[in-house]
């Protein structure tokens, strides 16, 4: 994200937007900060102006606005404006972007982190085995493919019995 | 190179269905037979209108003439929208609305899967998005069609008989429109012939499965992509439109 020709003045305010953007929480799933959700793609400075490159989870996804909205407004209020937010989709979010930080913090929160093994599972045409968030059991079973936000399927525990979110691969 | 009404026109067949698609699946909130289908379907519509969104900005820009993505979703008449009769066909009932959605799905896996290797490359971001999220729309209409149709009497004789009052709107989407004849003659679509092909495979073996018989009537209705709608389509834009036409430049 930092790109090695800037002086050093500019390299400080992209090192301070970084900082300041794993403040802004997805709206959502609030544990998760937009760098852990990977949606912030690049940032840059041209003529003085603070570039944010964003993509979109799902293209409809609601939360997107807000995420676009709260970007701007806490890069604003740390004083590292002006900034310009673009929307890009090519290349599309994938799952994979989520941090290894972001996953724990999804699993702490209650929530199945996307499953690589899940992807290669329905490559093969065998049902994924999802592990439960609150007990670790792959005794689990999918509820629904569509859950409470476009980006989760809704899932069930046979072992503990408790209901939870799965982050689906994307 | 080719002309940008055919892009435009393009843009506007695929961006329409989407939105009425999203709509009709919309009418279902708060109404679905189960919580969980409930939310599938309005997250359903979620995607659809997002995929309209980028579909309608790219219009827009081609057309160069001023008109936003709001103004060509909400302000043109009935006989300025270019969907798939298909996509405006009432709900019904949640066997008519899984039956009409995988028609729908079973065409748009293998036309996005297309598309996102289109010449056109902004097209082809707009399909590669779009596409992930079609195929868990294909997994979701594919599944309950199995289910509906080998499941209980009622259920069965629910689906097939969807299955065989839809069957008429499904030909038109492998009618090329002049527009899709271009472009597919520019190597910026794919051959609607190989797709119907794949269509009717994905079909043959879903309804198979599903111990639901393939209709055997030819007839097929055709007009949508030309904006010849049925009598289903004002009312929809009636509700659709009604906030932007009271209040114009509504925004939120």
């Amino acid at each position: 994200m930092i790109e090695t020709h800037y002086n050093s003045e500019t390299k400080q305010r992209i090192e301070r937007a970084i900082q300041v953007l794993e403040t802004v929480s997805d709206p959502e799933i609030p544990v998760l900060s937009v760098l852990d959700l990977g949606v912030i793609r690049q940032m840059k400075i041209v003529n003085q102006l603070l570039h944010v490159d964003i993509t979109p989870t799902y293209s409809g996804c609601p939360a997107m606005k807000v995420i676009e909205l709260s970007v701007e407004a806490a890069l604003l209020e740390a004083g590292l404006g002006p900034v310009q937010i673009h929307t890009v989709i090519d290349p599309a979010w994938t799952t994979d972007w989520i941090s290894e930080e972001g996953q724990r913090k999804l699993r702490e929160y209650g929530i199945a982190p996307p499953n690589t093994a899940e992807r290669i599972a329905r490559l093969k045409g065998d049902a994924p085995r999802i592990a439960c968030p609150r007990c670790g059991s792959e005794d689990t079973v999918c509820v629904s493919e569509f859950g409470s936000t476009a980006c989760k399927a809704f899932y069930k525990c046979k072992s503990c019995l408790e209901p939870f979110d799965y982050f689906k691969c994307h | 190179m080719i002309p940008k009404d055919h892009l435009f026109d393009f843009m506007l067949i695929h961006a329409d269905t989407s939105l009425i698609i999203s709509q009709r699946l919309s009418e279902w909130c708060g109404h679905g037979p189960v919580l969980e289908q409930d939310m599938a379907m309005t997250n359903l519509a979620l995607d659809h209108i997002g995929r309209a969104r980028l579909l309608y900005q790219y219009a827009s820009e081609l057309e160069n003439a001023g008109r936003s993505e709001d103004e060509l979703a909400f302000l043109r008449d009935e006989l300025d929208y270019k969907n798939l009769l298909l996509a405006e066909y009432p709900n019904t009932d949640f066997a008519f609305t899984v039956t009409r959605q995988f028609f729908l799905d079973a065409f748009y896996i293998d036309l996005l899967d297309k598309l996102s290797g289109s010449a056109d490359s902004r097209l082809a971001h707009i399909a590669n998005k779009s596409l992930k999220e079609t195929q868990y729309h294909y997994k979701w209409s594919s599944d309950w069609m199995i289910r509906l149709g080998d499941g209980t009497e009622i259920s069965h004789e629910k689906v097939q008989n969807a299955v065989d009052r839809l069957w008429e709107y499904t030909g038109e989407i492998f009618q090329p429109a002049e527009c899709e004849l271009g472009m597919m003659e520019a190597g910026v679509a794919p051959s609607y012939e190989e797709l119907s092909d794949s269509w009717h495979q994905r079909v043959n073996s879903v309804l198979a499965e599903a111990t639901l018989k393939k209709p055997q009537s030819t007839w097929q209705q055709k007009g949508g992509k030309t904006g010849h709608h049925t009598e289903h389509l004002g009312y929809l834009l009636a509700e659709m439109q009604y906030m932007q036409r009271a209040y114009p430049g509504l925004d939120w």
